[in-house]
Formats: C-alpha cells, sequence, structure tokens
C-alpha cells in the first residue's frame, strides 16, 4: 500500500510511530493528484505550495494529534482563508474569502492540511456536479459516469485516492448521493450539529456540513473535531458532543432496524433494491431485529422540497448583486440593471431556474399555495419518522435509485435530475442524520446504503454503519484508474 | 398552471435576473412542468396542521455584547469590483 491509498487512522499510526512524515503523505497525496486528476478532474483549486509548507512546519513541531500532518479536501462552498472560494460559480469566481468557515477552521487548528477546493454543482445545485461552471467531474469507477452531487469532486477525490477524507455539504441529498455513486462513507449530520458559519448559503433550513472517508472509523474521526456548538452560528446547537468514536464496537444484536417500504418501489432499480436486501439480511445475521415499516408521505417530500429550497435560495442568492464582491456588469447604466446583468452573467443555467422557481413560489398571490403548503407538508413528513423512531433505533434504505449515470443523460431534463433525490430529501425535510455506505456493486459502479438515525442519533449511524464494514469488504474496493 | 411569457417576466424582475428571449421561453416550459409536478402537494389535505419552518426547538441565541477585532477594511474591499475612496462605488442609483 502507498500512503495515498490510506485512511487518516492508518496515517496517524503510521505519523505516531515516526514511520512516515507529514511531508510524505502530502507528497504522495500530490503525486496522486498530479497522476489522476487530469482524468477524475475533482479539483477546482490546488493549495499545493502552502500545504508542502504546511506539512515541513508539522514535522518540525513533531507532534500528531487526531489529524496533525494529514491532508484534506474541502468543497468548493466553504470559506477558506486567503484561497479562493467558488462555490463553482462565475459569480464568485475571483472571490478570496478573509476567514475560515468553522468546520474547515476546526480541521485547520487540528493540523490536518489543505490540499485544496473540491469541485461541485454551482451553489450546490444538482446531483452530477455538470452544473459546476467550470468542468464536470468524472466518477474515478468509470469515467463516462457522473460521480453524483452536489458535491461530487468531494466524492471522487476521496474514492480516487486523491485525499484520504473531504468535507461536504448536504441540503438534499448532496453527500450521501455522491458517497453513493462513488463508494465511500458520506455522512450528513443532524440539522445543527455542524456549524454552518463560512459556508456559502442554499437553503438554510435544510443545509448540513457533513464529511466523506474511506471508512467509519475515519468519518467518526472527524466528526468527532467538526461537530458542537459554535457561537457564530445560531442554528447549531448547544449540546455535547459524544465521542462517535466510542461507538465503534461492532456490536448491533437487539437493535430494531426498520425498511420503509415506500422506499423499495418500482422506480428504485431492482439491483439496487437486492443490494439492501442483501444487506439487511447480514443485519440479521449479526443479530439485529429487521421489519417492514411504512413512511407515508414519503411521495410528497421531493415536490414540497423543491418549494422550500428554492424559495430559502432565492432570499439567500439574493446578495449576489456585484456591489460588495464577485462579478459586476460594467456596462449597466444604473444599479438596477447592474445587479439583473451582474446576475445574469454570474449564474448558471441550474441557479436562474431555482431563483425563479422560488422567487415565483414566494410571490404576492401564491405564498400560502406554495410554500406555506410545503412546510405543512413537511411536517407530515417529519411526523412519519418521529413514529418509525419511537419503535425503531435506524431506519435503511437505498441512498439512491441507481448507480451512477452517464454524464449528459439526465441535463436536459431537470425533474429528471431532480427524481435522483428522492431518497434522501425526506431526511432533510425532518432535519435527521444520514450516512451512505458501500454495500454492493452493479454494472461495475458501487452501490450506497442509507442508513437513517433519529435526531442527533449519530452513534446508532457509527455503530450500526462500523459492524457491517466489520462483516463485510465492500468498502476495500477502489477503482482502477490509469496512473499518468 | 402553465406559465406565460409574461409571468416569467414579472419573477425575473422580482429576482433581478435579465432573461433573454430564449431564456425566458425555455423557463416558461420548464417551471410549468416543475409547478406541474408540484401541484402534486394539493392531493394532501393540510387543513389544521401546522407549518414546519425550522426543524430544532431552538428560538434566541444570545451572547455577551463584547468588543471583538473585525477584518480590517483593506481586507474587505479587496473583494470588491470598484472601489473608491475606501467604499464600494456603484452606478447612479437615482
Amino acid at each position: 500500500m502507498e500512503l495515498h491509498q490510506l485512511t487518516i487512522h492508518e496515517l496517524q499510526e503510521l505519523l505516531s510511530r515516526k514511520e512516515t512524515s507529514a511531508l510524505e503523505i502530502t507528497q504522495s497525496i500530490f503525486t496522486r493528484i498530479h497522476a489522476v486528476d487530469d482524468q477524475v478532474r475533482a479539483f477546482i483549486t490546488l493549495t499545493e505550495e502552502e500545504a508542502l509548507a504546511n506539512a515541513r512546519e508539522i514535522d518540525k513541531q513533531g507532534e500528531y494529534g487526531r489529524i496533525a500532518g494529514i491532508p484534506l479536501g474541502v468543497k468548493d462552498i466553504f470559506c477558506t482563508r486567503g484561497v479562493k472560494t467558488t462555490c463553482a460559480s462565475r459569480i464568485l469566481e475571483n472571490f478570496v474569502p478573509t476567514y475560515d468557515s468553522t468546520a474547515a477552521g476546526r480541521l485547520f487548528a487540528e493540523k490536518g492540511i489543505l490540499a485544496g477546493k473540491l469541485n461541485m454543482d454551482e451553489f450546490a445545485m444538482g446531483s452530477s456536479t455538470e452544473q459546476s461552471a467550470f468542468f464536470p467531474t468524472c466518477n474515478p469507477w468509470n469515467l463516462s459516469r457522473v460521480p453524483g452531487g452536489s458535491s461530487g469532486g468531494s466524492a471522487a477525490a476521496v474514492a480516487a485516492d486523491e485525499v484520504p477524507f473531504a468535507l461536504g455539504t448536504d441540503t438534499g441529498g448532496s453527500i450521501r448521493q455522491p458517497a453513493s455513486f462513488c463508494g465511500v462513507v458520506g455522512l450528513k449530520p443532524t440539522y445543527g450539529r455542524v456549524s454552518r458559519w463560512g459556508v456559502i448559503a442554499y437553503a438554510s433550513s435544510l443545509d448540513q456540513v457533513g464529511t466523506f472517508a474511506k471508512d467509519v472509523r475515519d468519518c467518526a474521526l472527524v466528526m468527532n473535531i467538526i461537530s458542537g456548538k459554535d457561537p457564530l452560528d445560531s442554528t447549531c446547537v448547544d449540546l455535547p458532543v459524544p465521542d462517535y468514536s466510542a461507538s465503534l464496537d461492532g456490536n448491533v444484536k437487539g437493535m430494531k432496524i426498520a425498511y420503509p417500504r415506500e422506499y423499495f418501489q418500482p422506480g428504485i432499480d431492482s439491483h439496487v433494491q437486492d443490494a439492501i436486501k442483501k444487506a439487511l439480511l447480514k443485519y440479521e445475521e449479526m443479530g439485529a431485529v429487521v421489519d417492514e415499516v411504512s413512511l407515508p408521505h414519503s411521495e410528497y417530500a421531493l415536490p414540497a422540497y423543491y418549494l422550500v429550497a428554492t424559495a430559502e435560495a432565492s432570499a439567500n442568492l439574493a446578495r449576489y448583486d456585484g456591489v460588495r464582491y464577485g462579478l459586476r456588469d460594467f456596462e449597466a447604466a444604473n444599479v438596477i440593471d447592474m445587479f439583473s446583468r451582474s446576475r445574469a452573467e454570474g449564474f448558471g443555467a441550474e441557479v436562474k431556474r431555482r431563483i425563479m422557481l422560488g422567487s415565483y413560489a414566494l410571490s404576492s398571490g401564491y405564498y400560502d399555495a406554495y410554500y406555506l403548503k410545503a412546510l405543512k407538508v413537511r411536517r407530515l413528513i417529519a411526523d412519519d419518522f418521529s413514529k418509525v423512531f419511537a419503535n425503531f433505533d435506524l431506519i435503511v434504505s437505498p441512498t439512491a435509485p441507481t448507480v451512477a449515470f452517464n454524464i449528459g443523460e439526465q441535463i436536459g431534463d431537470p425533474l429528471t435530475l431532480y427524481m435522483n433525490d428522492i431518497l434522501t430529501v425526506p431526511i432533510n425535510m425532518a432535519g435527521l442524520p444520514a450516512m451512505s455506505i458501500p454495500c454492493g456493486f452493479h454494472e461495475g459502479m458501487p452501490v450506497g446504503m442509507q442508513l437513517i438515525g433519529p435526531a442527533f442519533g449519530e452513534s446508532t449511524l457509527f455503530k450500526a454503519a462500523f459492524a457491517f464494514e466489520q462483516n463485510t469488504d465492500f468498502h476495500t474496493f477502489r477503482p482502477a484508474l490509469e496512473v499518468k | 398552471m402553465a406559465l406565460t411569457i409574461k409571468e416569467v417576466e414579472y419573477v425575473a424582475k422580482l429576482a433581478r435576473l435579465q432573461l433573454n428571449e430564449d431564456e425566458k421561453q425555455i423557463f416558461a416550459e420548464q417551471l410549468s412542468s416543475i409547478l406541474k409536478y408540484v401541484e402534486k402537494l394539493n392531493e394532501l389535505p393540510t387543513d389544521g396542521v401546522e407549518p414546519l419552518a425550522h426543524i430544532l426547538p431552538v428560538y434566541n441565541v444570545f451572547r455577551a455584547d463584547e468588543i471583538r477585532p473585525g477584518t480590517p477594511r483593506e481586507e474587505i474591499l479587496a473583494n470588491a469590483p470598484l472601489v473608491e475612496d475606501g467604499q464600494y462605488k456603484v452606478p447612479k442609483i437615482m
């Protein structure tokens, strides 16, 4: 095994035994990036020079903590001090933040080393990373397929061994669906578990920060660092953070696992369903109790989500007006024209579409019919989950309806593309934690299993996910990329 | 419901988005089909259901009002498209 292939905990062990250095690890990571990223195209910005200088400094100090000396990637939606943060949009193409987002900053404070900023769908709006204003990212398992989205660069970079772990965000599935498509572990924590300060906002009642990793142990380790109260984000909850690593005992005996019948419908690829059903049998073998349940309002989650998310987006994205930062049109004769023209030039088609839909849903005369109606349906969706969690510890489902599709296959039709999120958006609507872990392959592409927990039940997710990982080998497979 | 070009123009004005004729046509079609899809919600009776805007039982969050260092003006203005005398410069408003 080469250094770039290892997990955080493996690297950490080598560092603590002085068998390698932060510099060797960082060099190995950049050698890998230079060898494969021409094909994968996961990174928008690389911070190689700073990373190597950082590694040398950490080695000089010679103290290695939880992630000290270990490189990481960050979705280009997280503000990083002095490092361009584009949100994969022309409108922020030259934006250089003056501060670090809290989540990324906590990793830097632990001496994690920034390798670069990762590609995404523009403003996190999309499910394939094809909506990046700059270029699409390719799935490392098959370069003609999408990596999923919106955090496609993060998932692809981890799958391609370009970084041991990466940060992402998830508003309707943007961590779990790409984790599923790329065969890595991806966690969207409970709404309020991780600070969103310094993360460019899409839909504020749904957005949550989370992480991609090569295995469940690494995912828990990163969550231990980024979780917890932040005075700079009033929606970040003041609840104690349990040691997530302590829940990795591999024991699911007596755990009550539900699978919702609405998540195993004909629209979900039968091979994907089979992989999840096999995983459920595995859980039974391990001593868990598995039973079918109903989440009766599931089919209403997606239409309600597209109203809530776009309404919030239309308000959040009003700040991009060409005045204080970002792209400005200099031809406009007056300030209103400057706003309209700057936004027209700076935003891509999907972003415009969602701003338009959201503005319409919030406009006078339509607010009650669309936005308010969606919020009422949201209550019914959240109640569905509460009822199941009164009797169960965990809900299991497929993460996405299919394995990764081909680049270009769905780009023409927004509604088809939105259907990718049908199994993930209900969880954001209810604010619950959910994780995708690899559980099979179809057409040579990874299949992801979604584990859903009650609010602030991340420990249960880690416990169940780790037990599955210990009894299977899906997480050990890596795509065979041609090294240049 | 189907959106007319006029309605698209009105929403674009609210959203401060300049659209060309092609975009207006495409958005009229695409938004109409998305709105038709979301009308599925009307199948559900929701009378008496309390809207859920936010999933956390968190209300006001207070902190001590202490003076702390801010970001220097030059750093902030470094991102601005046009600056004059330490301030943002924009075209005429009136």
